[in-house]
């Protein structure tokens, strides 16, 4: 329901933007539709763009402040927390999923589980030290935030749902797109957090 | 037919710098295709180099050596306009010769 | 004398094991191997990296290719029975190669197109040579077993610009029309991860694991998606070209695949090299 107001809402915005970079980015867009073909598990349904995606693209990443809070609470009310409420999980298993970059290319098996890809773009156990830069370093993590039940709940949030806190953010929404399921977020969870995962040490 | 070789043979100083690339698949017999299957091994077993027709280096190759191989050697004694001729022979019987002048 | 002989051999030999070593590694453990923990150590293990290329560039595979390429223009083929280097114009006259590499993508009036080298050359080979368009559309990259014939064309073009200035006509309008289309393309976020392009090279200085992400909207930094392409990649022991680059890169956005020779490839291209016009392109390269 959200999402449906939220299309209407840039819907309008598109009508009412005329700028001259939005003819370009619309034929852009025609462009792409016309030029690829689905292979192995990618299907040109990875090219509609969904609410989010679109409002990212049609203000190049920055949209309007009223905008943003509402992508970004439209976003959060996609995260789905466990029944049990349990949070934390093994930081030892956090650890091999934070390892892993498989997952959803045309040349992957499909199904789960997939990579979380996470130090593609992290520092986050020393380690390892093949990292990248993309993201901030996650190194002490839990000791500089504290493993409070409030942090665990937006380590949680911010790994299913990245854009809940920063809509145009680079980081793909693991929870949201079904890359990671409940079980495996909250070993991620406790890799941050715990204060015996290396993260911390 | 195998592909040709590209040679470059150049005097630097007193000394002869011969450059050898040589178009060849270089399989192991180790390597499994997608299906699973054993590629067999096809690799060049010899080589050698002469110089206006002497031999100057002859050689037994292997399987450690890469796919589409480059050979360096430096040669004492050439001359520019001297022919270089490389021959290879691989473990299937396909050989190949090629020749390039020094300059 | 045959002592100094059989040195450089086996030196040679090492390299050759070496590359060979390079197919069963992977690269990830590679790097961390080679990796210390200080940012100055990580570079120092780029430079062994930067040092180990330069070595292989001297005697660059693609050179090879070069060969063959340069024989597949030359002689009459196809159906037509036509040679490329008689009927085959890369923008500069009918047969000319050198130059046409770096000021390509341009607009070619006879296919009402803006071209890269190898859409064009493709091109060429369909319209003048006759060659079936299916056929080299089937396989258009290569594998440890094949080459598409167009690989070693473009490798061959692209040596013929080697030491040349990038100069693509970008104030033509319609370079300049497609340009805009590439520039929209690369900032275009969809698929299940959200990623464009410029997700991961938008910003200057980033990292993937060990790997460095040039910013490609940027005039120093798009020379990097540029250089070293065609590129012959040790692993393997293969040759590809910026066709397949891009179609990879696809891959690794978590695209489905842009067909080959697209408008949309071509786009990219396009603002990719124009982006890098003014640098010198230093031929066809080496991967790891």
């Amino acid at each position: 329901m959200p999402n449906r107001f939220l299309f209407l809402l840039t819907a309008l915005l598109v009508i009412a933007g005329v700028a001259r970079a939005d003819d370009y980015r619309l034929r852009a867009l025609m462009m792409i539709q016309n030029d690829f073909q689905a292979k192995g598990q990618a299907g040109l349904d990875r090219l509609e763009t969904d609410s989010l995606q679109h409002v990212c693209n049609k203000y190049s990443d920055k949209p309007p402040e009223a905008l943003l809070r509402l992508v970004e609470a439209d976003q959060l009310a996609t995260v789905k927390y466990p029944a049990d409420g349990r949070l934390m999980g093994d930081w030892r298993e956090g650890e091999k999923i934070a390892q892993s970059g498989r997952g959803f290319t045309w040349t992957d098996k499909p199904g789960l589980p997939v990579g979380g890809n996470c130090y593609n773009c992290h520092e986050i156990s020393p380690k390892e030290l093949s990292f990248g830069t993309l993201g901030p370093s996650l190194r002490n993590f839990g000791r500089n935030r504290g493993n409070t039940p409030e942090m665990r709940q937006y380590v949680f949030s911010k790994i299913f749902n990245a854009k809940s806190f920063n809509a145009c953010s680079a980081m793909p929404r693991f929870g949201y797109i079904g890359a990671l399921n409940e079980e495996q977020i909250r070993h991620l969870v406790a890799l941050l957090l715990d204060p015996d995962s290396p993260v911390n040490q | 037919m195998a592909d040709p070789m590209k040679i470059r043979a150049q005097m630097k100083g007193d000394i002869c710098d011969i450059k050898i690339l040589m178009s060849h698949p270089m399989e192991t017999g180790q390597r499994k295709d997608s299906d699973g299957k054993v590629v067999p091994a096809h690799f060049i077993q010899s080589l050698s180099v002469d110089l206006n027709g002497k031999t100057v280096i002859s050689g037994q190759t292997g399987t450690s050596i890469s796919r589409n191989p480059v050979f360096g050697f430096k040669v004492k004694g050439a001359k520019a306009g001297d022919k270089v001729t490389v021959n290879w022979l691989d473990n299937k019987g396909d050989k190949r010769t090629d020749e390039a002048t020094v300059s | 004398m045959k002592q100094s002989i059989a040195v450089a051999a086996t030196l040679a030999m090492v390299i050759g094991g070496f590359c060979s070593q390079a197919v069963a590694k992977d690269t990830r453990s590679a790097a961390a191997v080679a990796a210390a923990p200080t940012p100055a150590a990580k570079d120092a293990a780029t430079a062994e990296f930067d040092k180990f290329r330069e070595v292989m560039e001297d005697s660059n595979p693609a050179e090879l290719f070069e060969a063959k390429g340069e024989d597949l223009w030359q002689t009459r083929r196809g159906p037509k029975s036509a040679a490329l280097a008689d009927s085959c114009d890369l923008g500069l006259g009918i047969g000319v190669v050198k130059g046409a590499y770096v000021q390509m993508p341009r607009y070619f009036a006879d296919a009402g197109k803006v071209m890269d080298a190898e859409r064009r050359i493709v091109w060429c080979m369909i319209e003048k040579q006759g060659f079936s368009a299916e056929e080299l559309f089937r396989t258009p990259f290569a594998n440890e077993n094949f080459t598409p014939e167009p690989t070693s064309l473009v490798t061959y073009v692209a040596g013929a610009s080697r030491n040349l200035k990038i100069a693509v006509p970008i104030d033509e309008p319609h370079v300049q029309d497609v340009y805009r289309l590439g520039r929209e393309v690369f900032s275009f976020r969809a698929g299940p991860y959200d990623f464009a392009c410029a997700t991961c090279h938008g910003e200057d200085g980033k990292r993937i694991r060990m790997q460095q992400l040039p910013n490609l909207a940027k005039k120093e930094e798009a020379i990097r998606a540029y250089q070293g392409w065609p590129g012959y990649r040790m692993t393997g022991g293969f040759m590809l070209t910026q066709q397949w680059r891009m179609n990879d890169c696809f891959r690794q956005q978590r695209f489905p695949e842009p067909r080959y020779l697209s408008d949309t490839v071509t786009s990219l291209l396009t603002y990719l090299t124009a982006n890098a016009n003014g640098n010198v392109y230093k031929g066809p390269g080496i991967k790891r």
